[in-house]
């Protein structure tokens, strides 16, 4: 069942076309990476999935809306406490507030933050802002998880951390939608790679098609590393 | 001794002895300033949020004009809320002219472009770095920038220093709206106007540093619950 279809999406900001007649569908259950250097489209492709950014063309969501959450690269957490940034996710979700405790609590373990909810949320290092940003994202229970390189300013172990956390969330159901241009966590963690350069999509493959088959022109020469990040 | 060190040492001893009226005329001060302050807050904050999150024909415009306003001249403000306020004016028959209300709204008017425009600026730089992130969990753009006056809570304390700074050291406005009245609309600024006026300079100089002195304590005190905010942050890292 497809959550979220797009059909020839174009987004232009002044002169430069960030995204041309870009046709997609995000299935429940999938893990699906979009893959391509700095500047193919792959954030601008992100937000639209998401419906942040005005564009041409048709976006369509199974029925009201799928609950959604996104994980940006570089996570904006709010002046508050860890756990006031989970309850302010839970407000503005329109969650009740008979279930903000248990909700947050659990965020917490799940990411591994127990302990440190009355720590100043800017004062966490670089990963265990990341994984508070993974928490308030999953503390709404979204059925579709945007992720903008969500470890792109990482340390190989946070990186790491992060990783199990997208493959449990995975393994839980959770759709989830990841930019990234790290072909080993394509490689690693995605069901369906999309590979864009030019703010166009190249490739839509099953993850062991993209890796094993016979990709053509240049998402073959992205492959082999031989195109610039 | 110079006129300088005069009116330090008339400076000092009004305060050591507390004089009564000296006493008076602070507080008046401080309660015109503090409540003009605190109704431009009160709209000056959730305007400048909105402005910045606002997109419709003409904000351009509104922006310009609240920038500009911020050089509004205190006599022009005292001059417009006196002829609202006069007998004849519109607001006439509240028969508010020459009362500390007059002043408190002289002065909001003086200082609410401040408040609105500085806001509008912060609350916009914050959104460039985190409005996605609250859109994207479902606040509308109005509580976006609402929420930017929480998570920019210092920034909104400096403005209302600079605020209050503006509203305590301005006399025109609250001169002609408030007319000196000795104890009843007389402050500090008026004070010293006044006595520059009777030629008395060692006083009105020496009501002058303690008019700088009554603003750095409050500065002070601020200072102490952020620092005081920042410790207990520390405490629980």
């Amino acid at each position: 069942m497809n959550l979220v279809e797009l059909r020839d999406v174009t987004v232009q900001f002044g002169a430069v076309r960030a995204l041309y007649g870009a046709s997609l569908s995000i299935q429940r259950g999938e893990f699906v990476v979009l893959l391509g250097s700095n500047g193919s489209g792959k954030t601008t492709l992100l937000r639209v999935l998401h419906g942040l950014l005005a564009h041409q063309g048709q976006r369509h969501q199974l029925g009201d809306a799928p609950r959604q959450a996104m994980v940006f690269q570089r996570p904006f957490l709010m002046r508050l406490s860890v756990l006031n940034n989970l309850r302010l996710a839970l407000w503005l979700g329109g969650v009740p507030r008979t279930a903000w405790a248990d909700r947050c609590w659990a965020a917490l373990r799940r990411v591994g933050l127990q302990g440190l909810e009355r720590r100043p949320a800017r004062a966490l290092s670089g990963g265990q802002q990341q994984r508070l940003a993974l928490a308030r994202a999953w503390v709404v229970q979204p059925q579709l998880l945007f992720l903008d390189e969500p470890t792109s300013s990482l340390d190989p172990s946070a990186k790491r951390e992060v990783e199990a956390l997208l493959a449990g969330f995975a393994a839980e159901g959770m759709t989830l939608v990841m930019s990234t241009h790290n072909l080993g966590q394509a490689k690693r963690l995605a069901t369906r790679v999309v590979y864009l350069e030019g703010g166009e999509i190249h490739a839509d493959l099953p993850v062991h098609e993209f890796f094993n088959g016979r990709l053509q022109g240049r998402a073959q020469q992205f492959l082999k590393g031989e195109l610039t990040w | 001794m110079s006129a300088f060190a005069a009116s330090v040492a008339t400076a000092v001893d009004l305060i050591v002895h507390a004089d009564p009226a000296l006493r008076r005329i602070v507080a008046l001060s401080l309660q015109v300033s503090g409540s003009a302050c605190a109704l431009a807050a009160l709209i000056g904050l959730p305007l400048g949020a909105w402005l910045a999150v606002a997109r419709f024909p003409g904000h351009r415009m509104l922006v310009l004009l609240l920038n500009t306003a911020l050089a509004l001249p205190a006599v022009l403000v005292g001059l417009v809320v006196y002829l609202l306020l006069s007998r004849s004016g519109p607001l006439g028959a509240w028969g508010m002219l020459f009362t500390p209300t007059a002043m408190v709204i002289a002065q909001t008017v003086l200082v609410l472009p401040i408040v609105a425009a500085l806001t509008r600026q912060f609350v916009g730089d914050a959104l460039r770095d985190g409005g996605d992130q609250l859109r994207s969990m479902g606040a509308s753009p109005l509580t976006c920038g609402l929420l930017m006056l929480l998570h920019g809570r210092w920034a909104v304390m400096t403005v209302l220093i600079a605020a209050f700074g503006r509203a305590i050291a301005e006399v025109g406005a609250v001169m002609i709206v408030g007319g000196n009245i000795d104890g009843f609309t007389r402050v500090m600024t008026t004070a010293i106007a006044l006595e520059t006026s009777k030629g008395d300079l060692p006083l009105a100089m020496a009501l002058g540093l303690v008019l700088l002195a009554v603003v750095a304590v409050v500065n002070a005190l601020l200072g102490m619950v952020r620092r005081g905010h920042g410790s207990a942050l520390a405490g629980v890292r």
